[in-house]
This record gives C-alpha cells, structure tokens and sequence, in this order.
C-alpha cells in the first residue's frame, strides 16, 4: 500500500519521513500551530492545472518538492536596534519600552553599531557580498503590536547578498555516508522585530506588549534549494550553530530567538514549479521538519484529487509598497582601502576588521575534530548538534588516556543516552568530564570491564560525590587479574555441566554464552566475558 | 520692554532694569489680553512663573546662563514637551502629555528660556500656514512684520518635532530680528545623537558680523519668480530691493531655476505620502485619543482616526496611501523623488556660477483678509501661498524673510533671502545688513491695543470666524 512519494532530490533520512500511503486523504486539521497561507510564487508560478491532461493511477507521477525559508534571528546585543531600551527574554510586560518603541510622536530611530556588526559578521561567514551601501525601508501595516503602523527594514537594498549555506544529510547504510548540500543565500536584512500579542478570549480583548518591538532582527532569506523537511530542518540547525558560534544570535528556537517562515510548493520533475503555501512561525526544529513534510504531502494529495493549490494572501498583506526611511541616511562600511583617512574608529565599520576577527565555525570545527582524533564525521556532527557536549567531550579528552574513539562511543552513545532519557541538558549532568574520564582511565587500564563500567556510570548518575574507583572497589568490581584462577574456573563449570559443553561441541552458539553467564556468575561478575570465551574455546579446542 | 529685541531685554535682565519675573507677568498679561487671537493653545502659566523665578535667582547671584536667560519664548504645538500637553491642535492628540522634551526646547530651556506656552497651527500643521516644512516659518514671518528664519537641513535636530514631512522639516525661528535669530539659532544648531539626519559638528553660539562693504556680494534673482499672481506692491519693494543692493555696490543679476513650476506639485505627492506614513502610528491603542468602540481592533483604528483626523489630514493621508500603492509607487513616488533633485541641483547650479545670496519675495501679496482666505481649499491656498518658500525646503537650504515695508493697507510685506546649504552665518549677516537698510518700524501691540476703540468688536469677529 505504501508508496514512497517523494523522489528527486531528496535522499538519505527523508526517505523514512517519505514513505506515506498516497491512497488515502490526508486530514487537515492534524497540525497545530502554524498557519498555511498561499502566496504567488514570483517568477515560477505554473498556472496550468497539473493534472487535468493525464489524469492517470495516483502515486504513478513524481513529484518533487521545493522548500524555500525566511529565517529571522534576533540579534544578541544589550539595545534594540533603533532604540536605547534593553533587550531580555521573560521580562516583566510592557518594562523594556523605549519613547520611540511606544512610537512617541517625534521620537527618531537611532541606529546600533553592534546589530550592524553582527549582520556583516553573520554575512561574512555566510559567504555573502556585503553591500558597502544600505537602505532602510519602512513596510507598512496595521496590527496592534506594530506601534508606528510600519516596519523599519531593508527591502531595497539590504546588507548583504549572494551567499550560501552548507549543511549536510546523512545517507546510505546506516546513514553512515555525509553528503554535502548547498542552499543559496539571497539576503540577509537587518530589521525591527514586533510586539506581541495576547489574545484573552475570556474578555474579548487582546493584550500587548511591546518589550519585544523593536529588538533587532536578521531576517536570512533560503533560495528554494531544499526538497523536504529533513533538508531544510537540517539548513536551519546549521545556521543555528553557526549563528551561536558567530554569538550573533543564540538562536533559541524555544525562546522565540530564532523563528522560520517555508514557503512550499510541488511539481513534476521537469515541468514548471508549482504554485507557493507558506508555512508560517516554526519554532521548534522537530516541528519544521514535519509541518514542512505534512504541507507538500497535503499539496501532493489535494492535487493528486484534482484541486487547485489555493493562494491565500495575508490579510494585511495590502498593496501598500514600501517608502524610504526619511530618519535614516544609508549605512556606509568600508573596508581597508576605502577606509577614509582619519575616520573615527567608533563612527565606521571596517568589513575587513570583522572578517579577521571571525571566529572558528561549526564546519571548521568539526574538520579538526576529524582530523585531530581520527572520529567518524557523523561523530563530528553529532558532537556539535547538542549544546555543551562539545566541550564535555574535549574536557573528557584532556583527562583519559584513552583512545578518542572509545571516549565518542561512551559519549555519544551511553552519557547522551542517559541525558536524553531523563531530558537532561549537558550542563545538568551529574556526572561531570572529569568524573567520566576516571572511569574510562579504569575501563582502559582493565582494571574493570565493559559491561562493569556501565554499571558504574549508572551508579555515578545517581549517587553524586562518590568517585568511579570508590564504587568499583565498594562493588568489587575490579576485574581478576588471575588469569590461572579463571581458567581453573572455567575447567571446573565446564566439568560442572557436560550437556552444555556438548551443545557447544556440536556447535551451538548460545552454549558458550550460558557458559560465560556460569563463570561470571561464579566470578561475581568479575572476569571479562571476552577473557572468558577466549579460555573457554582454548580449553574446548584442547 | 515687550516690544524689545531679545538682545535688549537680555541686557536689560543682565542690568536689573527688568527682572525676569516682571517680565513674565508682563508676557503673560499680554497672552491674556491677547486671547481672542487664539494663538496660544496651552498657556503654561505656573511653569513659566517657576522658570522665571529660577533665572532671577541666577541673574541675583550673577549667574546667568546667556543671552536667553529668563528670556520668555513660546513653541509652536508640534514640538513635545515634557508635563505639558502637546496636540498638534488635533483631536487625536487631545490631552496627549509627552514624557520628554524636544530637543531644541531642551536646548533653550537649558539656555535659560522661559517657556510661555505652546502656539496654535493648522492641525498637524497642514494648512496654508504649513509648517517649517513649506514656508511656515516665514510666510507668517512676512505677514506679521517680523523675521522668520528657516535653517539648513540637519543644522538643527528635528527630535521631538512631530513630523510632516521627515526629509523636508525644520524647527524654525521667528523673532524680532535678525540678530535675535542668531542669537537663538547659535543655542539651537549642532548635531544630536538622537536624530541621525544632524550633521556631526557640535556647533556653538556666534555673533553676527556687521556687513559695511556688500561690493564682494553677488545677488541673484531668480526670473521665475516674477509670477503674474505677484501682488504688484510685493513686486516693486523686490524690484526696489534690488537696486538697493545694486546702488550699495554688490552684483545683482538674473538667474533661471527652471523647475520652479514642478515644485508645489512635487511637494504634494512627496508630503502626502510622508504624511501617510507618520501618521500610521496614530491608532489609539499608546497615547491620544482613542473612540468608545471595543468590537475588534480594526473597528476602533477606523472609528479612531475618523475621529481624531480633520478633512485635510484625512485628504492627505488617503492621497499619500495612494501614492504608495505597489502599482503607483514608480510613478508618483519615485518621479517625485527625481524631480525634487532637479530642483535641488537648480539651486546648486546658481550658487556654483558665483551668486552668494537669492533675493525673492516671501508671499504673493500682504496677508489676505480672513473672510477671503476661507474662500479656497486648502490645497489651492497652499499652491499659492508656499510658491516662493518651498522650493527650498525641497533643497534643504537655508532661507529667512525680512520684513521690508507696510504696505498701502498697513500691512507688513516680506522679502526672501536664501542662501548655501550650511552658510546660515553668512545668509544671516547679508539679512541683518538689509534689515539695517531699510528699518522697518517695529510693531508695538501695546498701543496698537490701546488705540483699539473696540476691543470687543475684534473679539466678535474673531470668534465667528473662527467657529468656521
């Protein structure tokens, strides 16, 4: 019954999202949270219906899928970008409000040196062309959590173009190959985010506060490079981290600090693309992904029977153009040779001051980590996805002689684990690099084994303050390093059960296994399960 | 000592023949006297009494802060001013108290100034009368005998100045004369962090030189102000002018701003538009008025500024949305924006080929008697009445009306000098010197009141016409 739909361009984990029954008609109520809106596509809009011509078996046509992203980041700085008031996450409503915020009769936008800084930054590691020369714009409407009635952006010509974003999907068997992908930059803009609104359905009213308006914004346009959510989900986390890395957004999508718009559309390969939804105010990258997934398959069901994809503009999306910003002379950078003599450092922004200054990016990053302890790139993508286990495995490092492959395995596979079972961040760990790095330095030197080191951590995660050696001495879990005792143990099970020891001579693999769990029992566990099969089979052979 | 010039009065507070107290009171009496003219819309009477009580206690103990102290001084209804209700004389600023100062009031409060009230206009200064922005600083000038001095754009900061047109306003000054408005645009020019469209130098006062030898000077007429609706009197004191310079031993001689028509047209689709923008902000939700209708917020924005609008906000804010429309924007708005730098480079051209100075008449005739003034629309009024005055707003340079003579109705006439963009100092000293000239008998109220034998016929009149 199931088919996959989505072929093209799409590879690698988006084939398990992909793989959805055509048959049947998808609800559209399932999702919440965001808004589907169409909008005309620009100069790709097919207007011919897709299907009327050959109307044939459904799921027999491809279908390929574009996905085109809006991003807008809020700028880490200490000021809004027009404005003197301060910028804080959860502060009390309506306290972070600046005259000129309020829209005050008279009050004039002031521009921030450090939101400008961060926009030529965060173009520069995007590998735009930042425009030496800048226009800021006003975009009217009405809505109450936009006080002046318009928005201060960039629509002329914004600060910076032409750039690209690497990110990378992992393919094949086990997901084990990295391919690259590229998606274009159109632009990036610095611009005024707005108020928020509450909306209290009790009292008929709404409520607004304005500590938000006018906090600076990066909006960072995706050229529709991307076919699926997998994709595009995986662009944004990308520029999430280098966004961190950059600390010119801390692009919290929980907080509101890093939110998307997709713009979707679907088409047969070869043929026009088809027309545009928009998928609006993603704030969770789990969600991105799906939402993104569920709109082309809805498109792909509503024309598969035959519809039309409807184009809904916004409502406050009126013709009313754009008007220059009049308080607003346009914003001049230079760089080193264009630098006028005798300028004021503080009153100009060197662009090559700023590339120097960059700071060591995520893909950079993950290179050295490849290169400086032989991990598998997956490691390296693994190791950067989640806040602070970077760190914590450098500070693991620093401290084990052992081998760097096995500190990834314990903290990829079992420290993550347990974080992610309990919902822990890394920096609420109970078990801290140093504590981890001991217990690998036990693991290494075979004093305990594999399987004893797990129990220990486990034990490390609940009880805080005992350190690795205190348990394994308290559990006795110290491997025997009486290598004639053991094989004197083994002899005497094997004597102990000849039917088992038969099986395993008539070659059943599960006989050892019962062997090795006697002799570990009679060893309390203490003897190394691959010591013990290697003496077993020897005495077996013998 | 009303009837003095600032310098006089200053000197006059500095030798203790006044003290700034007396002369308050004496200002305020006269504000009450003088009510049916309607001029002031908030009298800031305890205010101003506290100001001046401060500056005598400095002027007591010697210290006064300058030429302006205790000085009394009123601001038009379009600049903010702290605890003090600011409306813009619409409705939808009604009771709206600003939480901070314009910075040119901060200026001459900080000067010592003493603020009397603030002075009425056309609501959101759009009439006739506009604002600092098409000649109302120095059409009211030139009608009223006194001087009216607009400065060059970005001379002075336009923060707390609650805009009509961003790229064309200016706060302006009106004084007695020319050296008052030096001395008051010395405390008011100079760059302001809070408005970025200032220019960098921090500026400071300056004394105004006297002009003896005006042989150096080159004077320009430019021919295509001589207009057929030119009132022949303005004509010949223009005409007389002139001579004047020429007779002193300067260089007078035509020149051609040949897109002089185009500019009162070009004004209106860049003014509404600009219009339409600024006053998007005006919703009812922060601050002014706000209607009584609570269905949804887009029925209380509609009701709001139905209400809170007169007809020619109105007028304009829906000509400029239409201006703005994607489908219109290149047409109106862009075409505007090109012509409006042909008139600029107009003015540019003239003053590279050596002329110094542009003589020209401030308005078409005297001040127009009010029953004939209501008889055309605004918009009309305007196109006549901003004619000589606009164009410089458009080219952001600065220009000041001198008032020249009375006319044969005894009315005062004006004439206009405009001059280099930042040469306000030498377009004032070239204004001081035919200021000099042609000594214009100052305007006493004092006994122009006294002699009034009925003040309560003017007091009638004034206010039917104004119910109008």
């Amino acid at each position: 019954m199931a088919a996959p739909m989505l072929r093209g361009r799409c590879l690698g984990r988006c084939w398990a999202l992909a793989c959805i029954d055509s048959g049947s008609r998808h609800g559209r109520g399932a999702a919440t949270g965001f808004t589907s809106s169409g909008k005309r596509g620009q100069s790709f809009v097919a207007q011919q219906p897709l299907l009327t011509a050959q109307k044939s078996r459904k799921g027999e046509h491809k279908w390929a899928a574009v996905v085109g992203l809006e991003i807008h980041a809020q700028i880490a700085s200490n000021s809004k970008l027009f404005s003197g008031s301060q910028v804080h996450f959860a502060a009390p409503p309506n306290s972070l409000v600046s005259f000129f915020d309020a829209s005050l009769p008279g009050t004039l936008p002031v521009l921030n040196r450090r939101c400008v800084e961060a926009a030529v930054m965060t173009g520069l590691a995007l590998n735009c062309h930042i425009n030496k020369k800048s226009l800021f714009d006003r975009k009217h409407y009405f809505y109450a959590d936009l006080p002046a009635g318009y928005q201060i952006t960039q629509q002329r010509l914004p600060i910076a173009v032409n750039g690209s974003l690497a990110y990378s999907v992992c393919v094949g068997k086990k997901w084990r190959q990295v391919i690259t992908k590229t998606v274009r930059i159109k632009q990036i803009q610095l611009e005024q985010d707005s108020g928020k609104s509450l909306h209290d359905e009790l009292r008929s009213q709404t409520l607004i506060d304005l500590n938000r308006a006018g906090v600076g914004l990066l909006e960072v346009v995706l050229e529709p490079d991307m076919s699926c959510g997998e994709e595009a989900a995986t662009a944004v986390r990308e520029l999430q981290l280098i966004l961190q890395a950059l600390g010119t957004s801390q692009a919290n999508m929980a907080e509101g600090q890093l939110r998307v718009d997709a713009n979707i559309s679907v088409h047969h390969p070869g043929e026009p693309l088809g027309v545009r939804t928009e998928v609006k105010n993603l704030n969770s990258a789990r969600f991105l992904a799906r939402a993104i997934d569920y709109e082309i398959q809805r498109q792909i069901n509503e024309l598969e029977n035959g519809c039309e994809i409807l184009n809904e503009t916004r409502s406050f999306d009126y013709k009313l153009g754009f008007m220059p910003e009049p308080n607003l002379p346009p914003l001049l950078l230079y760089d080193t040779a264009s630098l006028p003599a005798g300028a004021d450092p503080q009153q100009v922004i060197n662009i090559d001051r700023i590339r120097e200054q960059l700071p060591e990016l995520p893909s950079e990053t993950r290179e050295k980590l490849i290169q400086q302890y032989g991990i598998l790139p997956e490691h390296s993508f693994a190791l950067l996805n989640e806040v602070g286990l970077l760190e914590f495995f450098q500070n693991v490092i620093k401290e084990t002689r052992a081998e760097p492959k096995k500190v990834t395995s314990w903290v990829l596979n079992i420290f993550l684990g347990f974080l992610k079972q309990r919902n822990l961040a890394v920096n609420e760990s109970p078990v801290t690099p140093s504590v981890l790095a001991e217990l690998l330095n036990l693991l290494d030197r075979k004093v305990i084994s594999s399987a004893a080191a797990k129990q220990v951590f486990e034990e490390l995660w609940r009880s805080k303050g005992k350190t690795p050696s205190q348990i394994v001495s308290e559990r006795k879990l110290e491997l025997m390093q009486d290598e004639e005792a053991l094989e004197r143990v083994c002899h005497a099970v094997m004597e102990g059960h000849p039917q088992v020891v038969m099986d395993m001579k008539r070659g059943n693999p599960r006989a050892i296994n019962k062997l090795i769990g006697l002799v570990r029992k009679v060893t309390h566990n203490r003897a190394d399960p691959t010591v013990i099969k290697e003496i077993l089979e020897k005495q077996l052979s013998s | 000592m009303l009837g003095r010039t600032l310098q006089e009065v200053s000197a006059a507070l500095k030798q203790g023949q006044i003290t700034p107290v007396e002369l308050c009171q004496k200002c305020l009496s006269l504000i009450k006297k003088t009510k049916f003219l309607n001029a002031y819309i908030t009298i800031s009477e305890e205010v101003a009494l506290k100001q001046a009580e401060e500056s005598e206690k400095r002027y007591k103990k010697g210290h006064s802060l300058g030429a302006l102290d205790g000085i009394p001084v009123a601001v038009k209804d379009n600049f903010s001013t702290s605890g003090i209700e600011t409306t813009c004389a619409s409705n939808m600023l009604k009771g709206y108290v600003p939480p901070y100062n314009a910075t040119v009031v901060q200026r001459l409060l900080d000067q010592g100034a003493v603020l009397m009230g603030k002075t009425n206009l056309d609501e959101f200064a759009m009439g006739a009368l506009g604002s600092d922005t098409g000649g109302s600083t120095r059409n009211p000038a030139a009608h009223c005998g006194i001087v009216g001095f607009k400065p060059s754009y970005g001379l002075v900061s336009r923060h707390g100045l609650i805009p009509l047109v961003n790229s064309m306003d200016v706060p302006g000054i009106l004084t007695r004369c020319v050296d008052d408005a030096a001395t008051v645009l010395g405390v008011l020019a100079g760059h302001d962090p809070k408005d970025s469209t200032t220019i960098q130098d921090p500026g400071k006062p300056f004394m105004l030189s006297s002009l003896t030898d005006v042989s150096k000077l080159c004077i320009g007429i430019p021919k295509e102000y001589l207009v057929p609706e030119l009132s022949s009197e303005v004509r010949s004191f223009w005409s007389k002018a002139a001579n004047l310079f020429e007779s002193e031993g300067a260089k007078v001689i035509e020149v051609s701003l040949p897109h002089t028509s185009y500019s009162i047209v070009c004004y209106h689709v860049l003014c509404t538009s600009e219009v339409a923008s600024n006053m998007a902000r005006f919703d009812g939700l922060e601050y002014g008025h706000r209607c009584d209708i609570d269905v949804s917020t887009e029925a209380m924005y509609a009701a709001t500024r139905r209400e809170g609008f007169n007809d020619v906000v109105r007028g304009r804010i829906l000509a400029g949305n239409f201006f703005l429309l994607k489908e219109n924007y290149a047409n109106y708005f862009i075409k505007a924006q090109k012509v409006r730098r042909l008139i600029a480079n107009d003015f540019v051209n003239v003053f590279n080929s050596g002329v110094d100075v542009l003589l020209t008449p401030t308005t078409l005739s005297e001040a127009v008697p009010y029953l004939e003034f209501i008889k055309e629309d605004n918009r009309t009024r305007s196109a006549q009445d901003d004619i000589f005055t606009q164009a410089v707003n458009m080219a952001g340079l600065p220009a000041v009306s001198v008032p020249v003579a009375l006319s044969n109705q005894g009315l005062p006439v004006g004439l206009q000098f405009i001059g280099r963009a930042f040469c306000d100092q030498q377009l004032l000293t070239v204004a001081k010197w035919f200021e000099k000239q042609v000594q214009f008998p100052v305007i006493q109220l004092q006994e122009l009141m006294d002699d009034c034998s009925s003040v309560f016929e003017i007091e009638k009149l004034a206010s039917v016409s104004l119910k109008q």
